[in-house]
């Protein structure tokens, strides 16, 4: 059985913001890239006003499968991620059996082959059952076929500092790295919202920005006595940035990721008591969301991660204190950072190719992933219409997810195409069909 | 005033309407009979997720003398321990009728989460929630001093506001709904409010509320005070180290004996002693204290009645008329209901 990946010239789009220039894809790489190709049997995207970029991979996403397919599934999830403009993504390991086995790393990457929308990249638990008692088996993991490199117990804290120094020691033995969800548990017991003025009116329990930058602070320093890799999940904080800034300039090899809601929304939101703004870490301050664009501008962050994090409406539908932490953001991501820090002048397109595609696909070692769009390369390609606007309607995405704090927003930026391996996933701003791989009954329809 | 869900964003005429529609109500319990058919035919249900016989009593009797029919849903012993939600709770209610919910519930925004849903269409009273806000008690206690505080004016209270007042709110405000509840109504009513508290009872961000922050009750005393709230100490909280121990707590922030000799020593005859309830005797609070002339512990239960008949009142009847157009006393004495509420 053949690849269902056909030939396609994307005519006249700017390529990373750049001059106009075409595609062409072909046999799921980009086969020739110039001005005025001949389109011969291709089926001809006209791209005048549009802007090529490399596929974004998402270095934290929550797929809910296996065990909460009621939030979420492999298949609803990556249709989600197809539209938002993703080719690959990350699936945390908080599902239900813990991805903590081989078995269900594959299970997971499996999943993700057969619904054929983005790569999925299962990640890894640190430890057994995101318990933070013992190491889960890592290396059968990253030799599993699912070759995962990227560990992590997001959603908690791997907070012994004995267990997280073992962690990032023993990843370094296949090119692994460990994602810390930085929060000191015993701050942050019954934590709602960010610890501060609204939280002192509200009467929530307040989540200190200590909590995050205290384990940051020991995890570079841990990270650098062992020499290894770490990277930091959605930082949010100012003081998270400082710590971050002063690790990198001592040559500490650390990487961090922000959200596109830290990139835009603060506790102020809180005041309205409505749960879908809460979320782990918490919305912050004004002066925070600044710090981060601007570390994310100077590259002290290197990347966006969506932590995207569907709910069941019931877990949302209730008081603050009773609802779950999280938020959807695969279909909001790239608009997101369009308004954030495009549309501030902060950034060009080429500097978002950065931060969405090429950066998490070196951190998460996909290798085929976050490439050049340059002749012979894989061809994972999202073109984007800078100029659209949209009003978020979470009602009509393809997550199973309700929870869009961007609900009524307007914002800038809709991806029209979404090519995956040299197959358009995502066609006039729609879905389109998965990619079906060649030689393989994975994923026969 | 659609809900009565906190004071931090109650106007100033909102809240002098309320007080001095409490006052007319407070007439009615002087009564012989107690009771105005104001609110005959009208449901309100009181939702209490948390027990607080006090506050459910007070409301119940502010109730019934308006001649409303009453519902106590307690939601210990109810379908709500078996896991009904709130969402479902409140669709109950709105499905049998209720008018008004008066809601206490231990999480913060509870109250919020009904006004601001499609779940009912009641009015919404907040008595309580979590460690967010007290309202009805902040008015009572506003109530409580601007009788006092008109009284030594030689004026009457009715359209008065805290101009001047000088009030001390010591204890536990980190988890307290009433010290918040107070400081922004105070505040809105034009009293100086000191808050005294051990550092670690005091929320990070205290220091931009409209009020000023003191860790030494002694000094707040000798600086001068019309009015001393305490708040209640939960005992427990030592074992989170917000406190060496109780006795500790007792000597530095209680007001005990020797506070409340120092009043007489200081000159300040005419400061009261304030306190929500329920009272741990000896640990904020001393007997003396708390059974002195200066004490309006009473006072403040049974104005609480009558400030919350107005609040229902102003909710429930429909009257939307500016505070300039507030009824003159007497307005209830006949007050019969309008055809709308006779439906």
């Amino acid at each position: 059985m053949a690849a269902n990946t056909g030939t396609y010239l994307i005519r006249g789009a700017s390529v990373l913001g750049g001059a106009p220039a075409d595609l062409l894809i072909r046999d799921g790489v980009i086969a020739e890239t110039g001005t005025g190709l001949a389109a011969g049997d291709a089926t001809v995207i006209e791209a005048a006003g549009l802007v090529a970029l490399p596929g974004m991979v998402d270095i934290h996403t929550h797929l809910r499968e296996p065990g909460r397919e009621d939030a979420e599934t492999v298949e609803t999830g990556t249709r989600a991620a197809a539209l938002g403009g993703y080719t690959a993504v990350h699936a945390m390991a908080n599902s239900n059996p813990v991805a903590d086995t081989a078995g269900v790393v594959e299970q997971v990457h499996s999943l993700g082959k057969a619904a054929g929308w983005v790569d999925v990249r299962p990640v890894g638990a640190v430890t057994v059952g995101l318990a933070g008692k013992q190491l889960a088996e890592l290396g059968a993991m990253a030799d599993s076929r699912a070759g995962v490199r990227v560990f992590s117990d997001d959603g908690i804290c791997v907070h012994d500092p004995v267990l997280m120094r073992r962690a990032l020691e023993y990843v370094k033995a296949f090119d692994g790295v460990v994602a810390q969800h930085a929060q000191e548990p015993r701050l942050t017991e019954g934590a709602q919202m960010n610890e501060g003025e609204v939280s002192s009116v509200l009467g929530l329990a307040g989540w200190p920005a200590v909590a995050e930058e205290s384990i940051i602070a020991r995890d570079v320093l841990l990270a650098q006595h062992v020499g290894s890799r770490l990277h930091v999940c959605h930082v949010s904080t100012a003081g998270s940035v400082e710590i971050i800034r002063w690790a990198k300039e001592r040559g500490i090899n650390v990487t961090a990721e922000v959200t596109p809601h830290h990139l835009l929304l603060t506790d102020d939101l809180v005041r309205s008591y409505d749960p879908v703004f809460k979320v782990n870490p918490p919305l912050r301050t004004d002066a925070d969301v600044q710090a981060l664009r601007a570390a994310l501008a100077d590259g002290t962050i290197d990347v966006i991660g969506t932590d995207h994090a569907p709910h069941p409406s019931e877990h949302k539908e209730c008081e603050w204190a009773q609802a779950a932490m999280g938020m959807t953001g695969l279909e909001t991501a790239l608009s997101v950072v369009q308004e954030t820090m495009i549309e501030t002048g902060l950034f060009s397109w080429a500097d978002f190719a950065r931060v969405t595609s090429t950066v998490p696909a070196v951190i998460g070692r996909v290798t085929d992933q976050g490439r050049p769009l340059e002749a012979g390369e894989p061809a994972n390609v999202v073109l984007v219409d800078p100029a659209a606007r949209w009003t978020v309607d979470p009602s009509a995405m393809a997550t199973m997810g309700r929870n869009s704090p961007f609900k009524g927003l307007e914002l800038p930026g809709k991806v029209v195409a979404t090519f995956f391996k040299g197959h358009p996933t995502v066609l006039n701003g729609a879905l389109n069909t998965p990619y079906r791989g060649a030689g393989t009954t994975e994923g026969a329809a | 005033m659609r809900h009565l869900l906190s004071t931090q964003d109650l106007s100033r005429g909102d809240a002098i309407r309320i007080l001095d529609t409490a006052e007319e109500m407070a007439a009615v319990g002087d009564r012989e009979v107690k009771k105005l058919p104001a609110l005959r035919g009208r449901t309100v249900v009181n939702l209490f997720f948390e027990d607080s016989t006090r506050t459910r009593i007070s409301f119940e009797a502010a109730a019934k003398r308006l001649s409303a029919d009453v519902i106590n849903f307690a939601a210990k012993g109810s379908s709500v321990s078996k896991g009904e939600s709130l969402k479902d709770t409140a669709q109950t209610l709105a499905a049998m009728g209720a008018d008004a919910v008066v809601i206490r519930h231990w999480a913060s925004g509870a109250p919020h989460r009904l006004a601001s849903t499609d779940w009912i269409d009641a009015a919404v009273i907040n008595a309580g929630d979590g460690t967010h806000e007290h309202p009805t008690q902040a008015l009572l206690d506003a109530f409580t001093m601007r009788r006092h505080w008109s009284r030594l004016a030689g004026t009457g209270s009715q359209g008065a506001d805290l101009s001047g007042m000088r009030v001390a709110i010591a204890g536990d405000v980190l988890h307290s709904r009433v010290a918040r509840s107070n400081v922004w109504l105070l505040r809105t009513l034009g009293a100086d409010v000191t808050l005294v508290a051990p550092p670690t009872l005091l929320p990070i961000g205290v220091e931009q509320w409209p009020c000023k922050v003191s860790y030494d009750m002694d000094r707040t005393l000798e600086q001068g005070v019309d009015a001393v709230m305490m708040l209640r100490v939960q005992g427990e909280r030592m074992n989170a180290s917000f406190f060496p121990s109780t006795r500790e707590y007792s000597r530095r922030w209680g007001f005990d004996d020797n506070r409340l000799r120092s009043l007489d020593t200081l000159g300040m005859k005419d400061t009261i002693i304030m306190h929500p309830g329920p009272m741990n005797r000896g640990l904020e609070i001393s007997s003396a204290a708390a059974d002195s002339p200066r004490s309006t512990v009473l006072a403040q239960v049974r104005n609480g009645v009558s400030v919350r008949m107005a609040a229902l009142y102003l909710l429930l009847s429909g009257d939307t008329r500016e505070p300039a157009a507030t009824p003159g006393a007497g307005h209830f004495a006949g007050a019969a209901p309008s055809t709308k509420e006779s439906i």
